[in-house]
């Protein structure tokens, strides 16, 4: 019991990132009708964000400290963050040690900025044009983005740690009354927290706002919200905006479970893709739901009972599990009829 | 001639005749001048021109003619490779056992990947084949199909390579590397000095080139053949094809097929060529390469996979060996100032930048070029012609062009 317990917590953190990116493809797929490869990239730029924003507050100034001497004898030199100079050390070196929920600031606009650059600057251009040109030019892009990375942070991984408050683990067995601990590390939990209030913002935005009812009807027949003399090309970009800040939100939280890297994003793409085709092309509902299912399902794959059976499924458990689905049930788990039927 | 229209054989000899030179037209600088780094008549890059050239003349039949975009043909060259290395470890080093038995199971796997694929279309299918690919490279990297039978299959990460102690029981004394029928290694190579200029004869490349031609030819019936019209009305309007009774799937899936053989064939003649095969080679960047050969190139067209292969390959190899010290030799001649100011430009995309570069080509030809090179060169020819341009051109994103 306490064992599937545990499964299931330890697939929410990477469920919840694959809610959240395919979240934001299904957004995009449903408002623009575009196919967007690049939205792995958008993710890892996000995570980017959170190396960018630390390196940021790092700057440091070097002094020589005549008291201390190194090794040789030699004055020691002492690098101070310059933040630390600003505020003192107490409270400049907690903006540094609570630079990645920091970051979520510096990350909405952007990735607000980026998405709405693409769009204009690039998607545009592709409504017309077949889909598979659509897949073939956002994923030029995604490799640009990526070699453009790669090209100033280098192609190493760079650990990004999170706040010290929400280091080590929190003990689910305690809570539930189990014998057993069921340690979880903290951070996660606050991902899985944090992915949860991004999902509901966005639904209870479309659901609740005029602006969202407007892109609902607009997903609808673009045709008719048209005709009645709503600009509804302004607010799909918008929506692209927005869709761009959900992936990049959730690269930056990300950042500590993974030291990011230039290719993360491709190796979450790939999977995000499943999970959308699982859930159901155009369904919002569906892509939240895949996302934590397939998560979920990949850990429990991962237990060492199941891999003494078939070793390795956890690495292909996702792929085997859409391809039954697309087999049984062709529009996935919450698909509408009518969408991508050609 | 050949059974063939006679702009169809005019292609096909002009393609054999670049192809068999080639070791001439691809070393037009004499060795040791500045030049030389752009020569690419080097046995090695020879092989993978044209074992690349069939790679994507196979995908071509099936993205150019049905429009179907698969994201994962890599694995069939992943698993042609692994075919031919077993055939190594399991008889012996001739050649002519593996590439049969390449053929024949990337067309089993692409029967089974496409039948399923196939139920759907447009950007499902892409994804599909792209799940499976990275399934397949899943399995393949980590050996899990070895571990589940507790054997060796594809040796994970290490890659598969013929061993001493592997059984090779048609084996002679003398055999070391790929042959040919005992008759002749693939390795070996005859150098021709001319004057300052040095021309390598390898042998696999001969039989690589000789392999593509036929490759080629076989593509040029599929273009010409009723089941290549059918193919090309499947790209055209599927849902009137299917109105008028037709059961579309069956071509589309023939068409799948054909396109995994080419890649398996491409497969093992990469370990013909190397006795090695590793799990990379499925990879889904491996995938995306081959499509963007044949975009490159001109999908739909009949050269434009060849010209596309051989045009990233080429400057893959060139981009990819320029440093900082060749920037500065070719910068010389402006003002110091200048000359620093131009290098920090382009340094981040050669060297190791060279796939940014490909990324931003890629991007270029699909906004402006969708018809790719072989587009590029008709719109060229227009202008020199002096024709106004027809506003009923064939459009290579569209209707399949020459």
């Amino acid at each position: 019991m306490d064992a599937i317990l545990l499964q299931i917590i330890n697939g929410l953190d990477k469920g919840s990132a694959y809610a959240l990116i395919a979240l934001g493809l299904t957004l995009i797929f449903g408002t623009l009708g575009v196919v967007n490869f690049a939205h792995g990239a958008l993710f890892m730029i996000g995570a980017f964000c959170s190396v960018t924003l630390q390196k940021i507050l790092t700057i440091s100034t070097i002094s020589i400290d005549e008291t201390q001497k190194d090794f040789l004898g030699r004055p020691l030199e002492v690098k101070t963050p310059i933040i630390e100079n600003w505020f003192g050390p107490d409270i400049g070196g907690a903006i540094i040690n609570w630079s990645v929920p920091l970051a979520i600031v510096f990350a909405i606009p952007v990735m607000l900025v980026i998405g709405y650059v693409m769009e204009r600057g690039l998607i545009k251009h592709f409504y017309k044009r077949p889909h598979a040109d659509q897949i073939l030019v956002t994923f030029g892009l995604a490799i640009v983005l990526q070699e453009v990375i790669k090209y100033f942070y280098g192609a190493n991984p760079i650990p990004t740690p999170a706040p010290d408050a929400f280091r080590g683990s929190f003990d689910f067995g305690a809570l539930l009354g189990l014998d057993t601990a069921l340690a979880y590390p903290y951070w996660r939990l606050v991902y899985f927290a944090f992915s949860a209030v991004i999902i509901a913002a966005v639904f209870a935005f479309l659901q609740f706002t005029t602006f969202g009812m407007v892109v609902r009807a607009g997903m609808a027949d673009r045709e008719t919200v048209g005709l009645l003399g709503i600009d509804i090309d302004r607010r799909f970009t918008i929506m692209f905006g927005i869709a761009a800040a959900v992936a990049g939100l959730a690269g930056v939280m990300y950042a500590p479970i993974n030291s990011p890297n230039y290719h993360m994003g491709m190796d979450f793409l790939v999977l995000s893709f499943v999970v959308v085709v699982v859930g159901g092309m155009g369904s919002l509902p569906g892509a939240v739901l895949a996302g934590f299912m397939l998560g979920i399902l990949q850990s429990f794959a991962s237990m060492n009972e199941i891999k003494a059976i078939l070793p390795g499924i956890d690495q292909i458990i996702i792929y085997v599990v859409a391809i039954i689905i697309l087999l049984t049930r062709p529009r996935g788990l919450m698909g509408r009829k009518g969408v991508m039927e050609e | 001639m050949f059974g063939t229209a006679k702009r169809d054989t005019a292609l096909l000899i002009i393609v054999a005749i670049l192809t068999l030179f080639a070791p001439f037209l691809l070393n037009p600088f004499p060795a040791g001048s500045a030049m030389a780094q752009f020569n690419a008549g080097y046995p090695d890059l020879m092989q993978r021109f044209v074992i690349f050239g069939i790679f994507a003349i196979g995908f071509n039949i099936l993205f150019g003619l049905t429009g179907y975009l698969s994201f994962g043909h890599a694995a069939f060259l992943g698993l042609g490779s692994y075919a031919v290395v077993w055939m190594y470890k399991l008889l012996d080093y001739n050649v002519i056992w593996g590439l049969p038995l390449a053929i024949l199971v990337s067309g089993v796997f692409a029967l089974m990947i496409g039948f399923i694929s196939l139920r759907r279309s447009g950007i499902y299918f892409s994804i599909l084949t792209l799940a499976f690919a990275q399934m397949m490279f899943a399995i393949s990297y980590s050996d899990l199909l070895g571990r589940f039978f507790g054997t060796t299959i594809t040796n994970g990460e290490t890659g598969l390579q013929v061993y001493t102690s592997d059984p090779q029981i048609l084996i002679d004394s003398w055999e070391r590397v790929p042959h040919l029928l005992g008759l002749v290694e693939m390795r070996s190579t005859y150098t021709l000095n001319l004057g300052n200029w040095s021309f390598d004869f390898n042998a696999g490349y001969y039989f690589c080139a000789v392999i593509m031609i036929l490759a080629f030819y076989l593509a040029i019936r599929i273009f010409r053949s009723p089941f290549g019209m059918m193919l090309r009305a499947v790209k055209s309007n599927q849902q009137r094809m299917n109105y008028t009774g037709l059961n579309t799937r069956p071509y589309a899936l023939a068409a799948f097929v054909i396109s995994g053989m080419y890649a398996g064939l491409a497969g093992g003649l990469m370990a013909a060529m190397d006795p090695l095969a590793g799990a990379e080679r499925m990879q889904w960047t491996a995938s995306g390469e081959v499509v963007l050969m044949t975009i490159l190139g001109g999908a739909g067209t009949l050269i434009g996979p060849v010209l596309g292969a051989g045009f990233i390959k080429y400057f893959e190899n060139i981009f990819s060996k320029i440093n900082d010290n060749v920037l500065h030799s070719w910068f010389a001649f402006l003002p110091d100032g200048i000359e620093d100011f131009l290098v920090v430009i382009v340094h981040p995309f050669v060297g190791k930048g060279w796939n940014l570069t490909l990324g931003l080509m890629f991007m270029i030809v699909v906004i402006f070029l969708p018809g790719g090179l072989v587009e590029g060169g008709q719109r060229i020819a227009r202008l020199f012609r002096g024709k106004p341009a027809k506003n009923d051109a064939p459009d290579g994103s569209k209707t399949p062009a020459e």
